[in-house]
Parts: C-alpha cells; structure tokens; sequence
C-alpha cells in the first residue's frame, strides 16, 4: 500500500452479469478471497496516528478530577482530549435523542463511556498513554432495572432531556412508552375457556460482527476532513459528526471503507467523532481500531428484555385476547430505543388475528450498557414470548400446535393491533405447513456403524457423551417483522445512474451512497441496472457523500428503498436515451415514433423484437446521467394513548422448524436441523437471499442456546466483553439449515420483493426453545438456556 | 528489533519492531499485507489464520520474533502456494498440471478468476463470501484440509473450520463451498 489512503479495494470498479432473479455472484467476491478487499480497519497512510479512547471502569460515577498531563508527556504522544478540548457547544449525539456525550461530561453512565481520546505514532504507545491518565470517579448509586430505575430517589440518569417522548413517560428513567389498546380485552377474557400467562426474560444479545470498529481520519487542507469508515448511513453519520467537529456538512466528506458485517452494531456512531477530532487537532491522518474487547463496549447491543404475556382463546381454538407488558432495557443512553418500542408494541402478538388487545411497551434508562437496533429490532423479543406463550396454549387446550397457530394466523386482509390492514400476502399458515411437511432428518444420525460419532452429539468434540442421555424434540415458530423505517420517518433514498458508450458498447455506472454491509446490495443494483438498461457492463461506484443519502442499510429496507431508487433512476436514463435515439434515427424507422420501446442486449428494440438501433450508436459521445431521490408510501405515527395508526410499510414472514437432541443429564443441545420457510416476494439474488436466510436462522440459534453479554446486577459492569466468554455459534454448533423459499409479489414493492434480512432471526429462536421444551418437558422461560436450566441445577 | 522472514516465497524484513507485537501486525501494518484479518486478536475466531512453516496458526497469537527465519503463507499468497502444491502433486503423479479440464460439477463460474486457488474460487462460486471478513482466515483453514482429506465428510469438515468464525453466513454455503473445491479436486 502507498500513500493513497483510498485503497484499491475501494476503487476498482466493480461488474456484476446477469439481471434480477438470478444468482449473480458478488462483484467483490474476488477481492475479497484473494485478501485485497479493504475493510476499514486496513486503512492506512504513510504518516498517520494511532488513536485510543480510555473507557469508563466504573458504570456510574462522577468525575472528580482528570490529569491527563502525564499522558501527553509520554514521547510520541501528540494529543489528548476530553470534553473541555471538543471545539464547539455541541456535544453530544444521538440517533432519536441528542443524549450521548462525544466524551464523558462530568459524568458517566455506563461501563466502558468513552472519557479522553489520544492520538500517538504506535497502537501501543497510544494505549500506554491512555493508561497513564489519571481519573478520579466518585461512584453513584446504579439502576439496573425497573424497579430500580423508578423506585423513589432514583437517581435521574437525564434530568435535562428534553425531547418529543418525555411528556408520554411516567417517569424520566423511561426513554419511550407506547400502549396499543385495540377491542375489550377484558370482556373478552371473560369468554375465554383457556387463558394462560407467562413471564420471559431475553438476554442482552451482541451483533458481534467481525469486522471491529474502524476508520481514517484524514484532516483536508480546506480545513475540512475526510473519512474512511464502515458504517450502516453515510449521511447520517455525517449530520452527528459535522456540528460537533464546528463544520459546514460538505467539509465532513465520508467514504465507505470495507464493512465487515454490522446487524445494526454500526447504525451508532463508535470512533468516527474522535478519529475526526483526533485528525484536525494533530493535523495527521488518525487510524483508529477496537480489538475485540473494545468493541464490546464500542457498540449497542440487543434490547434485553422481560415480558409479560396472557393469552386466551375458546374451547375451538381461537385467540380470544392478548394482554402484555414489555419491558426493554435501553441502557445509559437512548440510541434508537424509541423506534425499537415502536415495533415491540405493534408486533406484540406476532402474526395472529387477535380483536382484543391490551398492550404496553417501554424502554429504560439504566446504567448497564446502551442497547439499540439489531437484526429483529424489537421484534424479535416479542417473538419469542408469543411464540412460547402459543405452545402453552395449545397444549391447555389439546391441540396441535402448528395447527393452533394456523387457525389463529394472519392473512392478507387481516389487521394489526395498531389497525392497521396487512394489504400483502400474508402466507403465515402456508409457511407453517411447508416447515411442517418437510421429511424429518433421520434419528441417531450420530451412531455409526463403530460407535458413536462424538461429534454430532451435543458436547461435541468435548466428549461428554456416548448418547447415553441424549433425547431428540422438535418445535416450531412464526414471526412477523417490519420492513423499512416506521412511523411517520420520512424515509428515502437516492441513486445517480450514468449511461454511456465505451468501446463501441454502452455501460452504465450506478452511484449510491447504500452502504454494502455483506448483505449483497452491490451485486442487486448492478442487476437491476443490467435489467432496465439492457447493458452488460455495469459499474458500481463506490459509496460516498458526493451523492444524495441511501439510508439506512438496515430494517431490511435497502434492496426496497436503493434498489427502487436505482430503477427509477434508470427509468430516466431510458427514456432519456429512447428520446435520443428519437432524434438521431426516428426518420429511418417509424417504429421509433409508434412503438413501445426497450432496451435489451444493448440494444434498442420494439415490443415485437425488432431491432431499431445499438445503444452505443444511439448514444454516440453523449453522456446521460440522472439522478433520482425516491420515497415509500407514507407512514403514520401511532396514536400515544391507543397505538392505533397505519405505522409500517410492509411485513416480512418467516417460520421455522427446530430438531434438537438435547443430553438430559449435562444439559448439553445440540441442535440437528433448523429449516426456515420464508415469503420473499421475489428474490432478486436468489443465492444472496438464502445466505441470509441462513445467516439470520443462525443469529437466532445463538440467542437461543449460548450469546448473552452478562452484566453483573450489583455494579453494571460488563463481564464476558471477549469472545472467549461471549459465544457465538461455529461451525460445530450450526446444522443443516435448509430453506424453502416462496414468492409471492408485494404490489407496492419494487418489483414485487421483500425484504428478508431479519424475518429469519425472529422465529429460529422461539422454534430452538419449543424443540428443547419439547425434549425436557421444562418449562424454560428464559433465553440463552443454560445447561443449568435442564439440569435444575441453576 | 529487527524481523526476517519469509512471506508467500519473497524474504521480508521488518526493523523496529516492539518486542509485543503479533506477526499479525507486523503482516497487516509493516509488510502491507492486511489480508489476514484481526477479528478479535485473541486467538478465538481464526480470521488471521496464516500457514507457518505449513501449520495453519493464528498470527495473532504468534509474536513477530517467533517467524524469525521462518516461512509464511497468507491469504495473499494463497494461489501460488496451491499451485505450487498441485504442481508437486502433478510431478508426483507424472501429469502435467497446466491444461486440466474443468470438472462438470459446481453451479456458475467466476469469470477472470484463473488466478484464484481451487478453494477461492469455490467460495467466490458458491456464495460463501458475505461481508467476507471471515473469508481469508476460512480460506487457509479450508485449503490445509483439502491438502492434508482430498475427500472430508461434512462432520471433517465442521471439525477442521470449528476455529473460524463467522458472523454472516450461517456456514451453510461455506459447507457449499469446501464441498465443491473437493469435488474439482477430485476432478482434476
Ligand atoms: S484475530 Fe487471531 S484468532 Fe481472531
Ligand atoms: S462473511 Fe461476514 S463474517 Fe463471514
């Protein structure tokens, strides 16, 4: 690597054959198994810094004096800051809610708060120097919970906050409250012949992403900067970072370095302020990577939760009423906690019909770690505690339980407790019956023909067991999911689309600032271009602010809203180049002037397959370029007393059918097959779509049997932030995960599609839980299950 | 300190290095190889695999002094080093190694992608490649095990990958992946 700081992964154009509904292979693929591709944490130039942030020890605390004389002595150290050194009276960021400190204010509020910043010539010089600065914390008082964080005296965690939630919130340690009253559900509980309750706790779950958090920042000599990041939203970034760094937004110029995964843990800000800060106050070029320890602390989690659930329903089997109560733990700060209630309370009682509601959802401020938006968002807690609470009872009431659901479920036409009418297919029973019909594997696949293969039985390789105590069960879930920002947002997204002729064929390049994640949008818009524009060679140009916002990648929304942006934005290109061609050629062919048109094959062609022109000709030198912003149908925001409203864009269903073996007497699971059924509406990439598929079935499994961060009750600290203690499934723990996927198109949606990336989590979880009930016979209420928990021994 | 060694056939050096550092280090911000990945630089999710004098370790986990002398292959020089392998293979067998012809299994091909090892392009092909930052330490892991069980079950090859993690795909089409690079070894 040189000098350039842009590095050629980034650079190089990239091509994608083939168009929409077929399994093109990624265009960065090569790069990336060959090494080349350039994450953010590869980063590099010739005489950059290495910044360091130092972390709060404590959860809260007040900070009674900071010295950081000793650590800006240190040869090779080049600058220190706290937050009297930040620039300007903007100081704290924030997705919903302007509540997070760049560096800590006096105080802090969780473990791991960043506190001062340093910037030195070597990553070990920079941490010795952040060791060396000399912090006085006079600890506070910590909630860690409901009762704790509205009990009586209290401490207030925000007592400033000053935002359009905090007149819905009985009380200010709560972020956001929604009810959703919808029906009688007292008067119906009264005709139900079974009703049955249940409380769940969900774990704090990590996004665990491999690539850490990371960026170059590189100061500009126009006194702006500019910076190399993975991030989830470009603009979005940029509007928290430019105020605070005291700069006009086009100053802040933002690149997308390689990302390597995100699941929501990059929708935050993490180092991109102080890399800025860091780049303009030493005037060098300022690299920042977390290890893995640090990024625990450097990113939000998963909301856990505790949920409270009564359900009733009639002798016959239908859902009479749903009551329940979730509460989500936000963690210090808000991030996008507000948005997460949002979909917890509308997506409450999952994909069933049910006429009487009674629901409330919150989220609160605590001193354990900020929790916000992962793959599920909000959903997937839900998921789990209805998916429970739909196997209890039907068990009340004798019935089986995929059919259970089947009576009660969604279809196309159905209402939401918000109100709000599913006007898309809404297979939920059918995806149900495929999982179901799907051949069983077969038993004891682990007995060979010499014994027992260890390693499929649960322990694995360990060598616990022989399969003396190993018992198989099955279950089953369904979930329903969001696609896109809800309520209200004004959600959209842009696409600068260029045609022109390049060796005697026409190209075309495609400009979003979408950022690519993993999750495969290179490679669609590059097909849907190739499908509109009738052109092979497609170019995706890497993603940047020099062109409008993309969005979010995330809520399952950028294949919908980019992708819709790109073919509008090609739609225009066309009919600019149809025009052209009008102009050039329309006296030699009088179908130019009568026929509907296309492009195909670089070719223009009449709707009867004649061929009028090649696209290169009719292009010549000219250049076309459009570029498009494109919006959704609107959203409303709900009601905040009754919940009512038409809140969401569109849904996303999946089900899942779990088989596990689970060995009784160490409490050990393994799980043998997780077979996902899935509506995609149409599957652009249909190898991309299974891999998510794949990979969310997988982030559900963790949740289920092993992920968890634990933070300690008493302090609120962090005690497994390393991937020796928090565990997220391997190969060994992942089986065989078959995916049947159906296509049944959106109206509203851009060709028909849907989008997929998180449906999958919600449901593989409550399904893993119901296989390993199904094996024990114990209730489980709690998720990850523990060996403890099937052993009664904790 | 100073630090020579050999890193995909070509002798490298490194001066000032500080006594701590990893050789993953040294590979990604002295040698400007950054292919090997620091996922978690703890030895715990493989994504900085490398092969040292053959034996796939965690670079992260070996300090910079260690390599003295010795010899590493990365991701980087990953093709050359199958080449090398199927070429002594091919001399061992008495066939030429040029020329093969392309096995009929596996789905569509990668184009322009002759330089890639049998295993790169199987997981380029197969869609195992996500936000890929798992990818080059799987790829080393993956090719050591298709040199040492020409032929793995799925449970072999569960086993050999259980080191690395990944975070995107499930494995399932990493599963797709090393299956395939077997059956155009086969092949071949
Ligand atoms: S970076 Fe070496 S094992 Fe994770
Ligand atoms: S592809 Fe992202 S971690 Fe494996």
């Amino acid at each position: 690597m040189g000098t350039d700081p842009t590095p050629t992964g980034l650079t190089r154009p990239t091509r994608a054959p083939g168009g929409i509904g077929v399994s093109t292979l990624r265009p960065d693929g090569t790069l990336k198994v060959t090494g080349e591709f350039a994450y953010s944490s590869d980063m590099w130039h010739e005489d950059m810094l290495w910044g360091q942030i130092l972390r709060s020890p404590v959860a809260h605390a007040e900070i009674v004096s900071l010295d950081v004389s000793e650590a800006l002595a240190l040869p090779g150290v080049h600058a220190v800051l706290t937050y009297d050194d930040l620039p300007t009276a903007v100081r704290h960021y924030g997705l919903e809610i302007q509540d997070t400190p760049v560096l800590a204010h006096g105080r802090v509020r969780h473990h791991g708060e960043p506190v001062a910043a340093v910037a030195a010539d070597h990553p070990e010089t920079a941490r010795r120097a952040a060791a060396k600065i000399k912090v006085e914390y006079r600890e506070l008082p910590v909630v860690t919970d409901e009762d704790s964080a509205t009990a009586p005296g209290a401490p207030v965690l925000h007592p400033d906050r000053a935002d359009h939630h905090s007149h819905r919130v009985p009380h200010p340690n709560i972020v956001h409250r929604q009810p959703i009253v919808r029906g009688d559900a007292d008067a119906a509980a009264r005709r139900a012949d079974a009703v049955v309750r249940g409380e769940y706790v969900f774990g704090m779950q990590d996004q665990a992403f491999l690539g850490p958090e990371s960026g170059l920042a590189v100061p500009a000599e126009d006194g702006g900067v500019d910076l190399y990041i993975a991030t989830q939203w470009l603009h979005n970034d940029r509007a928290q970072i430019a105020p605070v760094l005291g700069l006009p937004e086009d100053k802040v110029r933002m690149t997308l370095a390689g990302v390597g995964g995100a699941f929501g843990g990059r929708e935050d800000l993490s180092m991109q302020i102080h890399a800025c800060l860091l780049a303009l106050r030493t005037g060098r070029p300022v690299k920042i990577v977390y290890n893995r320890f640090e990024s625990f602390f450097g990113h939000v989690h998963r909301h856990p939760a505790k949920l409270h659930y009564e359900h009733g329903a009639t002798r016959d089997g239908k859902l009479t009423h749903v009551r329940c109560r979730i509460v989500l733990d936000g963690g210090a700060y808000a991030s996008s906690s507000p948005a997460v209630v949002g979909n917890a309370s509308s997506l409450s009682v999952g994909p069933y019909v049910v006429d009487h509601v009674d629901i409330e959802a919150l989220a609160l401020y605590t001193n354990n770690p900020p929790c916000g938006a992962m793959r599920g968002f909000g959903a997937v807690q839900a998921c789990f505690a209805y998916e429970a609470q739909m196997d209890k009872l039907a068990a009340e009431l004798g019935l089986d339980p995929v059919e259970f659901r089947r009576l009660n479920a969604m279809e196309q036409g159905s209402r939401l407790p918000t109100g709000q009418i599913v006007d898309a297919p809404a297979p939920v029973a059918e995806l149900l019956r495929r999982v179901k019909a799907r051949p069983m594997p077969p038993e004891r696949q682990w007995e060979t023909t010499e014994g027992a293969d260890i390693r499929q039985l649960p322990g694995g390789l360990s060598n616990t067991t022989h399969g003396e105590d190993v018992v198989r069960g099955v279950g089953y879930a369904v979930g329903i999911k969001n696609v896109g920002f809800s309520e209200g947002f004004d959600d959209y997204s842009t696409a600068k689309v260029r045609l022109e002729s390049a060796g005697g064929e026409a190209v075309a390049v495609v400009h979003t600032a979408m950022a690519e994640v993993g999750q495969g949008g290179v490679t669609v818009h590059a097909q849907i271009a190739r499908t509109e524009l009738g052109v092979d060679q497609v170019t995706i140009h890497p993603a940047d602010t020099q062109v409008g916002s993309a969005g979010s990648t995330s809520a399952s929304r950028q294949t919908y809203m980019t992708g819709g942006a790109v073919r509008n934005a090609c739609a225009l290109v066309r009919e600019r180049a149809l025009e052209l061609g009008r102009r050039r050629f329309g006296s030699h062919h009088p179908a130019w002037a009568t026929a509907e048109l296309r492009l195909e094959d670089g070719h223009v062609v009449t709707e009867a397959g004649e061929v009028l022109a090649s696209l290169a000709d009719v292009l010549d030198d000219e250049v076309i370029e459009e570029e498009r912003e494109w919006r959704h149908r609107p959203t409303r925001s709900l009601d905040p007393r009754t919940g009512q409203g038409d809140g969401h864009l569109q849904y996303s269903f999946a089900a899942h059918r779990a088989v596990v073996e689970v060995d009784t007497g160490l409490g050990l699971v393994k799980v043998v097959e997780l077979a996902c059924a899935q509506d995609v509406g149409k599957a652009l990439n249909p190898l991309s779509v299974i891999g998510q598929i794949q990979g969310g079935t997988v982030q559900g499994l963790g949740i289920a049997v092993m992920e968890e961060i634990v933070v300690d009750p008493v302090t609120a600290k962090v005690r497994n932030p390393s991937f020796t203690d928090y565990l997220i499934p391997t190969i060994l723990d992942t089986p065989s995960l078959p995916v049947d996927m159906l296509e049944l198109p959106d109206a509203n949606a851009p060709y028909g599609l849907r989008g997929v990336g998180e449906a999958p989590t919600l449901s593989a979880t409550p399904a893993v839980l119901a296989a390993i009930r199904a094996a024990t016979g114990l209730e489980l209420n709690r998720t990850p299950v523990r060996p403890e928990h099937l052993t009664g021994t904790g | 300190m100073r630090v020579t060694f050999t890193v995909n056939g070509r002798t490298r050096t490194a001066d000032d290095v500080w006594e701590g550092e990893s050789l993953l280090h040294v590979l990604r911000e002295r040698l400007g190889l950054p292919g090997s990945k620091n996922a978690c630089e703890q030895g715990e999710c493989g994504s900085c695999t490398v092969r040292l004098d053959d034996v796939p370790v965690c670079s992260c986990l070996v300090a910079a002094g260690q390599a003295e002398g010795r010899d590493v292959v990365t991701v980087e020089g990953l093709a050359e080093h199958a080449r090398h392998r199927a070429a002594e293979r091919g001399r061992e067998r008495d066939v030429p190694d040029t020329d093969r012809p392309e096995p009929a299994t596996g789905g569509p091909r990668t184009a322009g992608a002759d330089t890639l090892a049998p295993v790169q392009r199987a997981f380029v092909d197969a869609g195992a490649v996500q936000c890929g930052f798992c990818t080059p330490g799987l790829l080393v892991a993956a090719d050591d095990l298709l040199a040492r069980c020409p032929d793995p079950s799925d449970a072999d090859i569960r086993e050999a990958l259980s080191g690395n993690l990944c975070r995107c795909t499930g494995y399932e089409k990493i599963m797709d992946a090393v299956r395939l690079a077997a059956a155009r070894q086969e092949g071949s």
